[in-house]
């Protein structure tokens, strides 16, 4: 039986943790920045960061439907392990709902999204302020609910590593970290 | 039937022609613009148009127009923009609150092509330019229109932090509309 993640999986895992946890640093740094050229620049390596976190949980989605996470220790209660299903779910409907919200954003405030200025994307929206600052709302409280959630989520890693001895996060590192690998 | 019924165009045509379209009318008449923003295409708009024109359709040579646009009446596609744009870096509009066009001469190209040439004025900074138009006659008037584009290196428009092309293109396309009656 399986008991660790594929390098793929474990790839688009960190792959995706550092972006995020970027690209959320981002938007909250340039929000409150005065209009400036660096203000526009900072927006755009945003948006393109987005775009490009969304394309990654797209594949990432598909990589899992061909290859179904390990199953969780038999330690675990059945409803720690619904909880623990769970909370992957929203993270996964965060990570493309957060994007989505972003892109929908920016059509509403009148301003396509070119990814890394060569790609447009469709706008799905026409210009419309209120909507647009409506949208803003709703992209800050999916990020601040995903900042929660990563929280939870890194303390019960931590909490499975550290007071259960168990190998719910070390499945998920690197394979050269890994103590007694075969 | 055919004959009697051009004959009465041509008639018709002429006797509008003896009247010189001299009044702008701002009701009817459009100042477009897009730039592109780390390619990111952006539409703009000045909404206060203002002239004086001289115009026989008969006789086009004789042709003469000023056109001004308040700069301050911009948008710029960009909210946040809008406010910026006013200040010395962009329009300075506080000592150059008009954009000028003064037309110098009128070429027909043939059908209702014209060629208009003249002298540009914004930000203190003059060029020649020449601008392709169609001249569209209505009821009372017609509609001059077309395409140019412009470097807004060329008049200084966005100096300091914004002189870098990167962020903001130098070409800037325009489009006009504007109805002249008598």
């Amino acid at each position: 039986m399986t008991t660790r993640y594929t390098d793929t999986a474990i790839s688009l895992h960190w792959l995706m943790a550092v972006g995020l946890v970027g690209t959320f640093a981002l938007g909250v740094y340039m929000h409150d920045l005065p209009f400036s050229p660096a203000k526009l620049q900072l927006y755009s390596w945003h948006k393109w960061a987005g775009v490009t976190l969304f394309a990654l949980v797209l594949s990432r989605l598909a990589w899992r439907a061909g290859h179904p996470p390990p199953a969780l220790p038999d330690t675990m209660t059945a409803t720690m392990q619904r909880a623990a299903g769970l909370v992957h779910v929203v993270l996964y409907l965060l990570m493309l709902a957060i994007p989505l919200s972003g892109w929908l954003m920016s059509s509403a405030k009148g301003v396509t999204t070119v990814w890394f200025g060569v790609l447009p994307l469709p706008d799905l929206l026409g210009k419309d302020k209120a909507l647009g600052d409506l949208l803003f709302g709703v992209h800050k409280a999916l990020n601040l609910t995903l900042l929660g959630l990563v929280i939870a989520h890194i303390g019960a890693a931590l909490k499975h590593h550290l007071v259960d001895r168990d190998d719910v996060l070390t499945r998920m590192l690197p394979r050269h970290k890994r103590q007694g690998d075969t | 039937m055919i004959r009697t019924a051009l004959l009465s165009l041509a008639l018709l045509a002429n006797t509008a022609g003896a009247e010189v379209l001299t009044r702008l009318d701002p009701a009817n008449s459009r100042i477009d613009f897009t730039y592109k923003q780390m390619g990111v295409a952006l539409e703009g708009r000045f909404a206060a148009i203002s002239g004086r024109v001289a115009f026989d359709p008969a006789k086009p040579q004789t042709a003469r127009a000023t056109i001004e646009v308040k700069l301050a009446s911009v948008d710029t596609g960009l909210d946040e923009a809008n406010s910026e744009v006013a200040g010395k870096d962009w329009f300075n509009t506080a000592a150059f609150p008009l954009a000028r066009f003064e037309a110098t001469a009128v070429k027909p190209l043939g059908g209702n092509r014209y060629q208009v040439d003249g002298r540009l004025t914004i930000k203190g900074r003059s060029q020649n330019v020449s601008l392709p138009a169609t001249f569209t006659p209505d009821a009372g008037g017609g509609s001059f229109a077309g395409t140019f584009s412009l470097r807004r290196a060329d008049f200084a428009i966005g100096e300091g932090d914004w002189r870098d092309f990167n962020i903001v293109a130098n070409e800037i396309s325009v489009r006009f509309k504007l109805r002249i009656t008598r």
